[in-house]
């Protein structure tokens, strides 16, 4: 399995031969506060890099999600859908969002690694 | 303008607050265990909430104040008892609120809270139609703290000998440290709690006080969710300059007398209004699924027209779901008509039920 890695938008990504599993990042629950609903895109559906991928809901505001690599949504994690509160408790891991059949793994060269992306989320916390 | 701080901003800070700029002002929307946990244990154990962004007026009476504010403030202060506590708006020419707030009679004349957004219009407007007999007083120098929750009374009795025995809204004198402070028994979160206009010089001391008595410092972020589900409004989301006290479904805040004898501005269409011309009211709406549709969501009806719009809406920790308010045309206003929520281009169903979401805990 490959290593884990991350974009702007806060979400991670790891990919397993050619399926990329993806998440939104601890950092971004933090911000985010308690979440209480998410959004998923369809199993089947086609979505492209940077493009929109469902929607988290704190009991504040309402946050896209966005895909970091283009491919093809092959499951949803449907234990989020129905409690929310799992993607604070365990981001980066029992909450992953969704799995795709990621269509060109060049893609995954403009991401950052765990350092870069550590030092990013400080830079940019508000 | 600069941003504002509250004479607890660093006690807030000390205790690891998120701030947010809010009218003016930078105030706490969370500490470190989070809005939903903080909203349980308002409703389990207490709350802190720093609410002294809010306007405190006072205004001195001297001869026919309540005549005068009568003429501004639809309630009847001729019968408002010493140390009474009201809740009633200022109204506009054409039956708009121009803020929502709490009127309290106290010894010299009457107390009066206002919203932080409002306070500087508001004062204007008091100012005007009283400035030219009567003494206001905007006080910078007071601090406001509310004690909401079912322990908020062991709480505040164990530091303020007697309040507890206050009954719901009412208020009195108190001290504390040799202050003299003034409390009332009220809030904005559906709980039996309190709130004490006190002096900024010792706010933080009785902040820690009532801290270190089991009090859980509640940011902004939890006293909206609280609100909400207790059905209350908040001031230029659900009530504005633009909907009436009898749209906003707030005629039981109207004085009975008040509603016969008008003498208020905007009293043509509010009274039009309670005859029956009416086409809009504010509801409670309950999404059937986990969606959350927030101010600016559209209503539909069952056959696809434009009914309406929501307000407020979130999710709603202690009732465990998605809760809404808005207005919808009054033909759709009745508790389990069916509507629809358009939220990111889809309809979701949704049924208009009755306000509160929560049932209130006051204690009379």
């Amino acid at each position: 399995m490959g290593e884990v890695k991350f974009s702007k938008e806060h979400e991670w990504i790891k990919l397993d031969g050619d399926v990329a599993t993806i998440g939104i990042t601890k950092h971004a629950t933090e911000m985010l506060g308690d979440i209480v609903f998410v959004e998923l895109p369809e199993s089947g559906s086609s979505i492209e890099k940077d493009g929109n991928a469902g929607v988290v809901e704190s009991t504040k505001a309402a946050s896209d999600v966005y895909t970091p690599v283009s491919g093809q949504v092959l499951e949803c994690n449907q234990s989020i859908i129905d409690d929310p509160s799992k993607i604070n408790s365990d981001p980066e891991n029992q909450a992953w969002f969704f799995k795709l059949k990621i269509k060109d793994k060049s893609e995954m060269e403009s991401l950052m690694n765990k350092e870069e992306y550590d030092k990013f989320a400080k830079e940019n916390t508000n | 303008m600069e941003t504002q701080k509250t004479a607890l901003y660093e006690y807030h800070k000390s205790l690891g607050a998120k701030f947010v700029p809010f009218a003016g002002y930078q105030m706490p929307v969370q500490y470190t265990s989070g809005i939903v946990e903080e909203h349980k244990l308002t409703r389990t154990k207490a709350g802190l909430f720093d609410v002294s962004h809010m306007g405190q007026l006072f205004i001195e009476d001297n001869s026919n104040l309540i005549e005068e504010l009568e003429k501004i403030i639809p309630i009847d202060l001729q019968n408002i008892k010493l140390h009474q506590s009201k809740y009633s708006f200022l109204t506009n020419e054409s039956g708009g609120i121009y803020d929502d707030l709490i009127v309290t009679k106290v010894e010299k004349g009457f107390n009066i809270i206002l919203n932080a957004a409002c306070k500087e219009n508001d004062y204007k407007i008091f100012k005007n139609a009283l400035g030219y007999k009567f003494k206001l007083i905007l006080n910078k120098d007071l601090s406001l703290i509310a004690l909401q929750g079912p322990k908020a009374a062991e709480i505040l009795e164990s530091v303020i000998n007697g309040a507890s025995s206050l009954r719901f809204m009412n208020g009195n004198n108190f001290l504390f440290k040799e202050n003299k402070i003034y409390i009332t028994r009220s809030g904005y979160t559906g709980e039996d709690g309190f709130e004490i206009s006190l002096q900024n010089k010792i706010v933080e001391s009785l902040a820690k006080i009532l801290v270190a008595k089991g009090a859980q410092p509640i940011g902004l972020g939890a006293r909206d969710t609280l609100r909400l589900e207790a059905g209350l409004c908040l001031y230029g989301h659900d009530i504005d300059e633009t909907t009436t006290p009898i749209e906003a479904n707030l005629k039981w805040a109207i004085s009975k007398r008040r509603r016969v004898e008008g003498g208020f501005l905007g009293y043509n269409k509010i009274k039009s209004n309670i005859d029956g011309n009416i086409s809009r009211l504010r509801v409670g709406i309950k999404p059937l699924g986990k969606i959350i549709a927030r101010e600016g969501v559209k209503i539909f009806s069952q056959d696809e027209n434009e009914i309406g719009s929501v307000t407020s809406g979130t999710f709603g920790p202690s009732v465990n779901r998605s809760i809404a308010m808005g207005y919808v045309k009054y033909d759709f206003t009745k508790p389990g008509t069916k509507i629809f929520l358009e939220v990111r281009g889809k309809k979701y169903e949704a049924n208009v039920i009755e306000l509160p979401f929560y049932k209130k805990n006051y204690v009379r």
